[in-house]
């Protein structure tokens, strides 16, 4: 089609149709005044704020919402268009409180410094100002300050058209109008903390970070989220070497504007009570400070004595030259290193081609029209990539869902088949044929995309494979979402050396070292794990906080926290993100690479010397191309039925702000619904065969242990099926994330089976 | 979640009548079926002919029948006047008293209409007959003072003998 031909203050450019007087003006690199204009968001055209001047227009016209017609002929800052916006500023500062020096926004706020070139000197609003009271919106966002609110409904855009639910809304009209959530609920979704960057003004602010620091007192940093398999881009906002808050670092590739809650609010965690400063060891029985000399040789002590009988369980968030150290250390000793601690099946280990990674650009996904998502609670696990995939559905993508659990995910779901546990690889295999199978073959572009639950599901391998399968069927792409902030760095690394984390864990070692590791969380089966360590000879930790579970360790080594050391993660597209530090480490804690490394050299090993941590990456990377490296392609054979299937089944979720151990140590995150303590979940067939009612007690028992916990319902959970989250020491003790439970009511103890 | 099956049954309990379903369900059909949302001003309106006044649970329901967020119904709802938010009294009276009215006598008019009654705007009288509110432009100054009787009938040139008879009419003093 034709360009369309504009001058903008008499420089002349083509646009293609459909656009607005506004991209034009981007394209062109000049700026026009605006609050509720965001590229990302629809066009409300609600502040008058981009009133621009067009030849033959009448009166002044807004940019943003004002199509570009052939020849037309802009002026944005002659006198008209001046006037037009000074006039609008005038008006937007009528109701606006003129007191930058005690709002929390000041210094970084869209109105301030526009009011500074559009503004007059002072006010000639001499009547009351409106007040808005405040609103609780939940812990993370605050609505303190709501008559700083200009109306641009940049939130309520985002709400309904980013985050996929509309949690915000502007009631009444004129200049009764305001922004609330509806009947005073709080705002949960996981991508909330972006509307505190999108407000213009000081109305909706970070509660954490509210008047901790001003804009000009804090240093920069750029950083990579350490959360999920996206590698969100951050920048790292320091004052006095404390971490003070986390914001968005643009990348249209990767996060574009946005980051999740929990990438944004887990810093929170690195200032609390329970980081580990100084070394422990056990001295009889108690674990007592000591220094790094003594700590390390008690270590290398320990791990020599152990030898070839030592395993090595890093956690999935570690640095790829975290993971090349360990990897190496685990080679050296003769033993095993493997960072898939909630992974229970691993029976595609050797019969895979490459390492497993998204199959696409993060970007692409955006781009599918056809989408088959399998075993995935895609908004807890990767909140960003539901947003894309939220976007693509938007554009007419349809998307099908093959789960044990039927969670909102807030977008549309063109056809849903929910089977438990036990039935997910026989279900894959059904759907050869059928609705999914018509709709994923009446597209363009087709994926399909294996989330967490199906890569921890027992069935793993199976499941892969029968995707795989139906992949070349169908010719879709097939994708592995990455249950790791770094899984691909970990393959890169070498890792899993000698034996599996299941392996390790089901037949104990004599020594263990625990990389950023709480056995009773992270793990796929936290009581094996805290069985197999207490019966080891010597546990080392490296760890960032204090132990939560005190008795198994021998020695604690404090190790730097996210944000505190440098290093690489490797996303789920295979992106490979350095960073450096933004602070240094707290107290006497070490980056984990340069105590690998110590560790090593003090054992006498070869080849550990780095001095740098892009010494250590460049030696792990050796000069590979790693996209060349990714293949989702396993030689695993497709079928083969399982064992029998146990009668009531666990469906596990790792809950978003239980995933690792910043996210467990931050208040904020931990205040939020999401963070509630779980529920025992069924529907209701299996809730009134047990005889209990919702809310009420029951006690849940597995091969493991038992624990007591309220019952609740979701009717979107298949016949048989508990649901109860894993990752949360309230359902620790019933161990395995999958597999058979038994349930009966608490109160009077008359339950049935 | 348990909070959506209380929402479901919470959305069971507020129901309209069939009879008022078939109406809005009419009025969805005018629209593609991916825009059921634009039915929801003639909704909540059918809405309120059923109940009266539109209570939090009758939004919330008409928000799940059109499949829109709640707090999206709630916006439409409180941008226009016209939707009780709260119980009014068995006839509610709207007088005009935007500028070009108000230099036609409306603002006396709406003295005589308090007078009258005895009650002040957004009162409802205490035998519950009469609720008196103040309303925005209606499109027909040229007419004024006007008075909307329960946001259907409108009566114009309401000099202070009309509004007698009218208020005489609906059962007043």
């Amino acid at each position: 089609m034709s360009m369309l031909k504009i001058e903008i203050d008499g420089s002349e450019l083509e646009v293609p149709h459909g656009s607005t007087v506004m991209d034009a003006v981007n394209k062109l690199g000049t700026y026009v005044p605006h609050f509720c204009y965001h590229r990302k968001l629809s066009i409300a055209a609600n502040c008058r704020m981009c009133l621009v001047e067009v030849e033959k227009a009448p009166k002044p016209l807004p940019a943003c919402a004002t199509p570009v017609t052939d020849g037309m002929k802009v002026r944005t800052n002659s006198l008209a268009a001046k006037n037009a916006q000074n006039g609008v500023m005038e008006f937007l500062l009528i109701n606006h409180p003129l007191d930058c020096p005690i709002c929390d926004q000041g210094g970084e706020c869209q109105l301030q410094d526009l009011a500074v070139g559009y503004g007059k000197g002072e006010s000639r609003y001499q009547e009351e100002k409106r007040v808005v009271f405040s609103k609780n919106l939940g812990p993370l966002v605050a609505a303190e300050e709501m008559s700083r609110c200009i109306q641009c409904t940049r939130c309520v855009r985002f709400g309904a058209e980013i985050a996929g639910t509309m949690e915000l809304g502007m009631i009444n009209r004129g200049e009764h109008s305001e922004i609330v959530s509806f009947v005073g609920q709080t705002v949960d979704s996981e991508l909330s903390g972006n509307m505190i960057d999108l407000c213009p003004v000081g109305a909706l602010t970070s509660k954490p970070f509210r008047y901790a620091a001003r804009t000009w007192e804090l240093a920069r940093r750029r950083s990579v989220s350490p959360h999920d398999s996206v590698g969100a881009n951050l920048v790292v906002q320091v004052k006095q070497n404390r971490v003070l808050r986390v914001l968005p670092l643009e990348n249209e590739d990767v996060n574009e504007c946005w980051i999740s809650d929990r990438d944004r609010f887990s810093y929170e965690a690195l200032n609390g009570d329970d980081r580990l400063q100084r070394p422990l060891v056990r001295r009889d029985g108690q674990l007592q400070e000591t220094d790094w000399d003594t700590a390390l040789g008690e270590v290398a002590a320990g791990l020599r004595k152990a030898g070839k009988d030592f395993g090595l369980l890093a956690a999935s968030s570690s640095t790829l030259e975290e993971f090349y150290l360990a990897s190496r250390l685990a080679k050296s000793l003769g033993g095993a290193a493997d960072f898939r601690l909630r992974h229970c099946d691993f029976s595609a280990d050797g019969k895979r081609q490459g390492i497993p990674w998204l199959g696409m650009p993060i970007a692409e996904l955006q781009k599918l029209d056809r989408v088959l998502l399998v075993g995935s609670f895609l908004r807890h696990d990767q909140p960003l990539l539901a947003h894309r995939l939220r976007q693509a559905a938007k554009a007419g993508a349809k998307i099908c869902v093959v789960h044990s659990a039927d969670d909102d995910l807030m977008m549309p779901v063109a056809h849903r088949i929910i089977v438990r546990p036990s039935d997910l690889p026989g279900a894959l295999d059904g759907l050869e044929e059928g609705e999914i199978a018509q709709i994923m073959q009446s597209g363009e572009k087709a994926a399909i995309i294996l989330g967490n639950f199906a890569q921890q599901h027992p069935d793993a391998a199976r499941i892969h494979a029968s995707a795989e399968s139906l992949a070349r069927r169908w010719n879709a792409c097939l994708g592995v979402l990455g249950d790791a902030a770094n899984g691909i760095g970990g393959y890169l690394a070498d890792l899993p050396v000698g034996a599996s984390a299941g392996a390790m864990v089901e037949a104990p070692r004599r020594a263990y070292m625990l990389l950023n590791t709480e056995p009773e969380f992270d793990v796929a089966d936290p009581v094996r794990a805290l069985r197999a360590l207490r019966s080891a000879d010597f546990v080392v930790s490296l760890s960032p906080f204090r132990p939560g579970v005190e008795d198994y360790a021998h020695v604690v080594l404090p190790m730097a926290a996210f944000t505190e050391t440098s290093g690489t993660f490797v996303n789920c597209e295979g992106r490979v993100q350095s960073f450096e530090a933004a602070v240094r480490p707290l107290g006497e804690a070490r980056p984990a690479w340069k105590i690998l490394r110590q560790l090593g050299t003090l054992m006498g090993f070869h080849d550990f010397e780095f001095d740098t941590s892009e010494q250590a990456r460049d030696a792990c990377l050796g000069g590979r191309n790693v996209s060349s490296l990714l293949s989702n392609a396993t030689s695993v054979a497709a079928s083969t039925a399982g064992a029998k299937a146990p009668t009531i089944q666990r469906v596990a979720d790792v809950p978003i702000y239980f995933s690792d151990g910043l996210a467990r140590r931050s208040a904020p995150l931990q205040k939020t619904r999401q963070s509630r303590v779980p529920r025992a979940m069924m529907n209701e067939r299996l809730l009134s065969q047990i005889g209990a009612t919702s809310g009420g007690p029951v006690k849940v028992a597995s091969a493991t242990g038992a624990v007591e916990i309220v019952v609740g319902v979701d009717n979107g959970l298949p016949d048989g099926c508990v649901r109860l989250a894993g990752a949360h020491s309230s359902t620790a003790l019933l161990g395995a994330m999958f597999g058979e439970l038994s349930i009966e009511r608490a109160d009077d103890g008359a339950g049935a089976r | 979640m348990s909070e959506i099956a209380a929402a479901t049954s919470a959305a069971r309990a507020n129901a309209l009548s069939d009879a008022s379903l078939a109406r809005i369900d009419r009025e969805i059909a005018k629209y593609p079926p991916e825009w059921k949302q634009s039915a929801v001003m003639a909704a909540l309106s059918i809405a309120q002919d059923e109940r009266g006044w539109l209570s939090t649970e009758t939004m919330d329901f008409v928000a799940g029948y059109l499949g829109m967020a709640p707090v999206a119904v709630y916006e439409v709802a409180t941008f226009y006047n016209m939707y009780n938010l709260k119980p009014t009294g068995k006839h509610k009276l709207t007088i005009c008293t935007c500028l070009p009215c108000g230099l036609q006598g409306s603002l006396d008019a709406a003295d005589h209409l308090r007078n009258r009654l005895k009650v002040d705007f957004n009162e409802t009288t205490p035998d519950g007959n009469f609720t008196l509110k103040e309303g925005e432009c209606m499109g027909a100054c040229a007419m004024a003072p006007v008075i909307l009787v329960n946001n259907k009938r409108m009566c114009d040139y309401m000099s202070h003998e009309k509004i007698d008879a009218l208020i005489k009419e609906l059962g007043g003093e």
